[in-house]
């Protein structure tokens, strides 16, 4: 990187000796240019937190904790618990890890050691289509598509199997809308898959070819050689992989606001509707103002907060992750 | 590379088995049947027609300099150069009889059967235990007990139980380089094998770690065949009965090189009385 | 037992065949799973593709697509058109593009040129890859509490909130970047007397300018289809505002959002056919920097 210690030429314009060492004003201006635009990181996060804690102030200060922390929504009468939402967000992003996790870490396995070179990426290419593909289209085809697809030929017959099945029953059974949770999570599911695949594929992409080899002389078969091999050298790189997936999850608005059903109740019902933090917002933030926008403004600070606190350990972890495939 | 510079005939270690024995004449069974087999990594022909026969109970070296095929012969012999994307093999290995490359063998078959040792020490990130039982679970071993005794025979054959064995549950990568090898050889006898290559397994090791890989070597070879690669001729000298000298042979004409096998007979022809000029300046120190 | 020096193989006296069924069964079937997990996800990218495809190509035309005002939901697809999202999208995107890119590079060319290892460079570095995670709703809140209660909605508003999404995605793609420029280029152009500002600005930056662009390019292609930042910062209006300072405009993304979850047949066929026009925007992206990455890129990991 940046080993070389430069010595800036002579200038001789006004200075006694030849090689004086005098910075041009050029060079002096660049340097600090770039470590502005550098810093506008840290500016901006740092202003994210202070203006939407402010304008989330009034909602804090009505609602107290224990309004905060209700159930009860009910803008028409001042009633702003942000709990159903919490769980909304929570329910959905966990049914997203869970279909997405175990898709995007065999994907990832699929590019690193079974495919050859030359076919892994064409698939890496269709992968992050995915990614290209933006949210509000997700959400178009989500409550146009998915939606009534699932209602009349999925649900349904779920619903009527499991009904009173013990705890199925209770997930899955009736009442069920094609809007809901799970489908939620499903789209959710779709949009993490390319991020946490690419991330994992980086990890497990840095298990050295000798450990493998290793593996292999035991006569290991491949999927063997995975478990014993690559598996202990990258979970903690996937694990961070999975946080940053959680992350994106949580905090993916558009999509999920058109498919969720925008219901907010808390329910063991995952086929029926709910409703999420960020879908909350998008949906009644253009009406509100007031206590309420203030209240919207918060959940936005919460969902600010626990997303950066999900970052942070997930790159601490593929951080150390990755030092200690390196000192190993 | 670490070329004597004089004296290279050994004072000490020669093979009892190597002294004064007429060629052949108590040679034990073939292990190995190596017939013409050519080598190449894409349009690079990494080492041409190399034909030699390895004995059980034997342990063979293969020396020569950097870049003359050794390590890719070597590896043809439990094909984990099929690992390798664009690698193939002209020629035939039969290993006890059975063609290697038959299209019915396995190469996970082979592989259990033709364990390997590493350049540098590969201990899986597990514990000390789990490093050892990788092999014998994969092949359905499960029980504790039939386990903890692999294991610790295991360990013990690769003199390395007592170092180790009140920290079986501690992380394999938290070995000495001298550990972790023998852990790494542990962990090869620990899927009983029938043949041990091994990769310039001391490169990376002082002299100390380096003697007691030796000496373990010498305790394991009446159970094992072991084909080693070395880069170091006192090594081959102390611890092979036979040695197959490599060289590189270049074509200055389509400016293209190979290795090839000049020499393999015992360790102490090729040593004190080599029939080919290039063995006799290499073994000498004249060339590299 | 022969005892010859090259003794033929003889008969086989071992069996180097697949042992035990259950292993190679475990191995194949791991292996159909990974390759199913692939099918699994090409079939919801298959789907989305080819209804948005087939529903918005019969919604799409150049009346569609330059036309304007956008009618009210009620009214069926032939009246006005979508011109004033796409130019709203065009300026908006456009103009955050404007301010994150040059400003990315900057932060990118700190972060490894000057910055090196010191404490603040790894602070920033790693905080650049956090705010990648920041969702972009909360760059949507963020705007909206510092500027729009201030200056009300307008284009630039919306700028900002792109520009916030893509920064961080810009330094860290021209970080990377920059970590494969060698350093004998440096130590090159050093000996010649060069100022460290001119080594970057002429011979580090051009070294690596596939890969920034090819970067640049795939945040630009996102930022385009995002519609939770714009939300509360254009405030979606239906006719043309060329003077993205000041006023309410639109983009195509909100313009879904809010025909999506319109009852009305018209409404439904404008939010496919603007889905296609901004699908296929955020393509045209990817492809060009797929071939920038291709043609330009000089150094890769």
């Amino acid at each position: 990187m940046n080993t070389v210690a430069p010595a800036d030429p002579a200038q001789s314009a006004g200075s006694a000796h030849p090689l004086a060492h005098r910075r041009p004003l050029g060079d002096r201006t660049f340097q600090i240019l770039a470590l502005v635009a550098g810093l506008l990181v840290l500016v901006i996060l740092i202003l994210i937190a202070v203006s939407t804690a402010q304008q989330s102030t009034s909602w804090f200060t009505t609602a107290g904790a224990s309004g905060i922390f209700s159930i009860d929504w009910d803008p028409a009468n001042n009633h702003f618990g942000a709990m159903s939402f919490v769980f909304g967000t929570v329910i959905t992003s966990v049914i997203a890890i869970a279909i997405a996790v175990p898709v995007s870490v065999a994907i990832a396995l699929l590019l690193t050691d079974v495919v050859s070179r030359r076919w892994s990426q064409p698939i890496v290419y269709v992968i992050d289509l995915l990614a290209v593909v933006p949210s509000v289209v997700w959400g178009l085809w989500g409550i146009l598509v998915l939606v009534p697809w699932l209602q009349n030929s999925i649900y349904g017959h779920i619903g009527n199997v499991l009904n009173g099945v013990p705890v199925l029953g209770n997930l899955f059974g009736p009442p069920v809308s094609g809007a809901a949770f799970f489908t939620a999570g499903v789209i959710l599911a779709i949009m993490i898959t390319p991020i946490i695949t690419s991330l994992s594929r980086e990890v497990i992409a840095t298990v050295p070819a000798i450990d493998k080899e290793g593996a292999y002389a035991l006569g290991a078969t491949r999927w063997e050689m995975i478990r014993g091999a690559v598996w202990p050298h990258s979970q903690g790189g996937v694990l961070g992989a999975v946080l940053i997936g959680l992350g994106r999850a949580m905090g993916e608005t558009i999509a999920a606001a058109l498919v969720i059903g925008s219901s907010a109740t808390i329910t063991s019902h995952l086929l029926a509707p709910g409703y999420s933090i960020p879908a909350v917002i998008a949906n009644q933030f253009g009406e509100a103002s007031g206590v309420f926008r203030s209240a919207l403004i918060g959940m936005g600070l919460f969902l600010f907060a626990i997303t950066i606190i999900v970052n942070l350990v997930a790159r601490g972890i593929v951080e150390r992750s990755a030092r200690r495939m390196r000192g190993a | 590379m670490d070329q004597p510079e004089y004296e290279v005939l050994p004072k000490l270690h020669v093979p009892q088995t190597a002294v004064g024995v007429p060629a052949e004449s108590f040679a034990s069974p073939a292990v190995f049947n190596v017939d013409g087999v050519s080598v190449y990594y894409g349009s690079f022909r990494a080492v041409t027609n190399v034909s030699l026969t390895i004995h059980e109970n034997e342990i063979t070296a293969f020396i020569g300099p950097s870049g003359c095929g050794k390590t890719t012969v070597l590896r043809t012999l439990n094909r984990m150069n099929d690992l390798i994307p664009g690698a193939r093999m002209e020629g035939k290995i039969h290993y006890r009889g059975a063609g290697l490359y038959d299209t019915a063998v396995s190469p996970t078959a082979v592989r259990r059967r033709i364990g390997m040792v590493f350049q540098k020490a590969n201990p899986f990130p597990k514990s000390i235990y789990d490093n050892v039982a990788y092999g014998p679970r994969i092949n359905g071993i499960r029980g504790k007990g039939q386990l903890d005794e692999i294991v610790e025979r295991s360990l013990r054959q690769a003199a390395l139980w007592d170092e180790v064995k009140d920290r079986l549950n501690k992380s394999g990568l938290g070995l000495s380089g001298g550990q972790a090898q023998r852990l790494c050889i542990a962990r090869a006898l620990a899927v009983k094998p029938d043949v041990v290559l091994m990769d310039e397994p001391c490169s990376a090791l002082d002299p100390i770690a380096t003697g007691r890989i030796e000496d373990l070597m010498q305790e394991i070879k009446s159970k094992y065949t072991i084909v080693i690669v070395t880069h170091n001729m006192q090594q081959a000298t102390r611890v092979s009965d036979r040695t197959a000298f490599y060289s590189v042979l270049r074509d200055e004409k389509s400016e293209t090189r190979t290795g090839v096998l000049v020499e393999y007979d015992r360790t102490v022809n090729i040593f004190e009385n080599p029939k080919d000029d290039r063995t006799q300046a290499y073994v000498t120190g004249r060339i590299g | 037992m022969a005892a010859t020096a090259n003794p033929g193989p003889g008969q086989p006296t071992v069996d180097l065949r697949e042992p035990a069924g259950w292993r190679r069964t475990k191995n194949q079937f791991a292996t159909i799973v990974m390759w199913a997990a692939f099918v699994i996800t090409l079939i919801p990218l298959v789907l989305v593709l080819y209804t948005v495809i087939q529903k918005g190509a019969s919604a799409i035309s150049w009346q569609f697509l330059t036309g304007g005002p956008i009618p009210p939901n009620v009214l069926p697809l032939g009246v006005g058109g979508m011109g004033p999202a796409v130019i709203g999208t065009l300026e908006i995107t456009g103009l955050a593009a404007l301010m994150a890119i040059p400003l990315g590079v900057l932060g990118g060319v700190y972060l490894n040129e000057y910055g090196g290892t010191s404490w603040l460079a790894q602070l920033l570095a790693f905080l650049s890859d956090v705010m990648t995670g920041v969702p972009s709703i909360v760059m949507g809140l963020f705007i909206f509490t510092i500027w729009i209660l201030h200056f009300g909605y307008s284009g630039v508003a919306g700028a900002f909130a792109l520009a916030c999404l893509m920064l961080p995605i810009v330094i860290r793609s021209t970080f990377e970047m920059l970590r494969l420029v060698p350093d004998s280029l440096r130590q090159g152009s050093y000996a010649l007397g060069a100022t460290k500002a001119r080594v970057t600005v002429t011979v580090v930056l051009p070294a690596a300018i596939g890969g920034i662009v090819s970067g640049s390019l795939l945040a630009v292609a996102r930022a385009a289809g995002e519609t939770a930042p714009l939300l509360f910062t254009i405030l979606t209006v239906e006719a043309t505002n060329t003077n993205i300072f000041s006023g309410a405009n639109t983009a195509l993304s909100t313009q879904i959002f809010v025909n999506a979850t319109s009852p009305y047949v018209g409404a439904e066929s404008r939010a496919w056919g603007s889905a296609l026009a901004l699908i296929a925007m955020a393509f045209i992206l990817i492809i060009i920097a797929r071939v920038v990455t291709a043609r330009f890129t000089r150094y890769t990991r």
